[in-house]
């Protein structure tokens, strides 16, 4: 139905190498015989420029797979390659400081880099337009909703100036019609700047809308059970028929998955 | 349903902006608070009832007869001899001698405490040795520790202040260490992917999210500072230093009683006083914070 992965790849890349490559990555949380096998021997590359959707039901090991590549832990096993690129992060939760004004908390990925402050503003402001929040870098965290919140949160990760964005659920806990705009802005954003993008979600409506592939990983212990290449044309629509029908096929993989659980 | 209306995909930014604004407009919607002065009175009104029983359990106990009024004085002659000394600038000055003592033994207090609370978050060894220590220096009565501050120090101011210090600074260690130690994990990781590390993360992270009990541990250090500073103030006596402890050692020396309890009311008043203004403080990073509703 589609040209191999490698070849596709290729294709958009010119044949560089993965932004992120995992090989045989495994991870045990605990010791001995109470430990955990969240992970069990992954493989898996995200190439310059693709957006990868990481699909899994609940408790497979998605965001302990993110916590790897962000290096806020350290595989059991196996080999993980970022190639020194910068990575940012956008959690399930906004993960905003509450003591920092919207602004305040984008500038924060600035100010790491020692950024001076006259500049640090600038951009900060940049990229709250880029998110259409402009107009809110002086309100704080907790005055605006939940949406707005997530925004700021990307903003923050676009602020880093990053290669690598890695999106652990981020428009989980949002209404419909917010996460369908944020899927468009997303998208505008990713392409316009050439990131390359592994997005985890539980919903395959969301995971095809995205992604160039959807991994679909398997649970306990999370394996990679299947990767589907996504031939729709962009902009795609949530509801359209062909995401609907892509979607169906891969629900029908994930239900076979989640069964073999059940006996 | 809502996913019906979602707008076709790679509509011009504009259109989203739009969409998103209104969506945005929606959903904070608009916010009432009340004036100020109701606030205030709201506040103010319990506080003026408790201050009503008091006094009226107070006249009840001294008509009951139980104490001569000689002993135990009533309302009336207490506040009457309380105008009097406070119009007296000799009054104000003990009071100023206390109130000399109380800032800086606090003042001091919140910095060995800063220090000490810095030290043993961020060293794990230090935090095994005096971690509990801490904790366990809370519990003595600052009352015990005179002896040995006279011994060391003499009947000298220098005895209250080590007193004082003794007996606020493990509570602001606390409040630090309190603070450090349940700094939000999301946080600690989103600044960890940030790039924020080791002295540019406890700067820029995790003092100010553990600002909130550190102020709690501000509060509590106060409350033990100005006790340990009455005790001080009863057992040290200073000659030709007048101060609101001494004062009231020398009332029950003449029997005045109702001068001792005017001093006491004084003590009383300052104390709630300062307990508000931390209060206050904690109230408006609250709000600031938005880690509770305003109340209303
Ligand atoms: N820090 C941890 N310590 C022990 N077990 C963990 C830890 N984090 C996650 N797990 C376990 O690992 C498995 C995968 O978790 P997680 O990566 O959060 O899944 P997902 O994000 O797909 O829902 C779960 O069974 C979870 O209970
Ligand atoms: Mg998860």
């Amino acid at each position: 139905m589609t040209a191999p992965l490698t070849e596709r790849a290729a294709r958009r890349t010119g044949g560089a190498e993965p932004a992120v490559r995992l090989d045989g990555v495994s991870k045990i949380y605990g010791q001995g015989k109470n430990g955990l096998l969240a992970l069990d021997n992954i493989s898996l590359a995200v190439e310059p420029g693709e957006f990868v959707s990481l699909l899994g039901a609940s408790g497979c090991g998605k965001s302990t797979l993110l916590s790897l590549v962000a290096g806020l832990d350290r595989p059991t096993a196996g080999t993980l390659d970022t190639g020194g690129r910068k990575i940012a992060m956008m959690f399930q939760e906004p993960a905003l400081f509450p003591w920092l004004t919207v602004a305040a908390n984008v500038e924060m990925a600035l100010r790491v880099q020692g950024v001076g402050k006259k500049e640090r503003r600038e951009r900060a402001t940049e990229f709250l337009e880029i998110v259409h929040l402009g107009g809110f870098g002086g309100k704080r965290p907790h005055e605006l909703s939940g949406g707005m919140r997530q925004r700021v949160s990307l903003a923050r990760a676009l602020a880093q100036e990053a290669d690598v964005l890695l999106m652990d659920e981020p428009f989980g806990a949002l209404d419909a019609m917010t996460r369908d705009l944020l899927h468009d802005e997303l998208e505008r954003i990713w392409q316009k700047r050439g990131l390359s993008v592994l997005f985890v979600t539980h919903n395959v409506r969301e995971a095809v809308r995205l992604g160039d592939r959807v991994v679909l990983l398997s649970s306990r212990p999370g394996k990679v059970a299947e990767d589907f290449p996504v031939d729709i044309d962009r902009p795609r629509i949530t509801d359209s028929p062909e995401v609907a029908e892509l979607a169906s096929t891969i629900t029908d993989r994930l239900r076979k998955e989640v069964l073999r659980h059940g006996r | 349903m809502a996913v019906d209306q979602a707008p076709p995909a790679g509509q011009p930014a504009d259109v989203h902006a739009a969409q998103l604004a209104g969506l945005d407009a929606l959903e904070l919607g608009g916010s009432t608070s009340s004036g100020l002065a109701t606030r205030v009175w709201g506040r103010v009104w319990p506080m003026l009832l408790a201050i009503a029983i008091v006094l009226a359990i107070w006249q009840a106990i001294v008509w009951s007869g139980r104490w001569p009024e000689y002993v135990f004085a009533g309302p009336a002659e207490t506040f009457g001899k309380l105008g009097e000394r406070l119009s007296d600038p000799e009054y104000w000055q003990a009071i100023g001698v206390t109130m000399r003592r109380a800032v800086t033994g606090f003042a001091i207090s919140v910095l060995v405490g800063l220090v000490i609370g810095a030290l043993v978050s961020r060293i794990k060894v230090l935090r095994a040795a005096f971690g509990s220590l801490i904790t366990g220096l809370q519990t003595m009565p600052s009352i015990a520790w005179f002896p040995l501050a006279i011994l060391l120090f003499g009947l000298t101011e220098s005895a209250i202040t080590f007193v004082v210090i003794l007996g606020a600074a493990p509570s602001i260690a606390n409040g630090l260490i309190t603070g450090v130690d349940y700094t939000p994990p999301i946080l600690l990781r989103a600044s960890h992917v940030l790039g924020f590390r080791r002295l540019q993360l406890y700067r820029h992270v995790i003092l100010p999210a553990s600002l909130p009990s550190f102020l709690a541990g501000l509060k509590q250090g106060w409350a033990f500072a100005w006790r340990s500073l009455m005790a001080g103030e009863l057992v040290v006596i200073i000659a030709h230093q007048a101060s609101l402890g001494e004062r009231l050692y020398y009332d029950r020396e003449l029997a005045d009683s109702a001068g001792l309890l005017g001093t006491m009311i004084v003590i009383l008043v300052i104390g709630i006083g300062i307990d508000l203004l931390f209060e206050t403080g904690d109230n408006a990073l609250r709000r600031r914070w938005g880690l509770q509703q305003v109340r209303n």
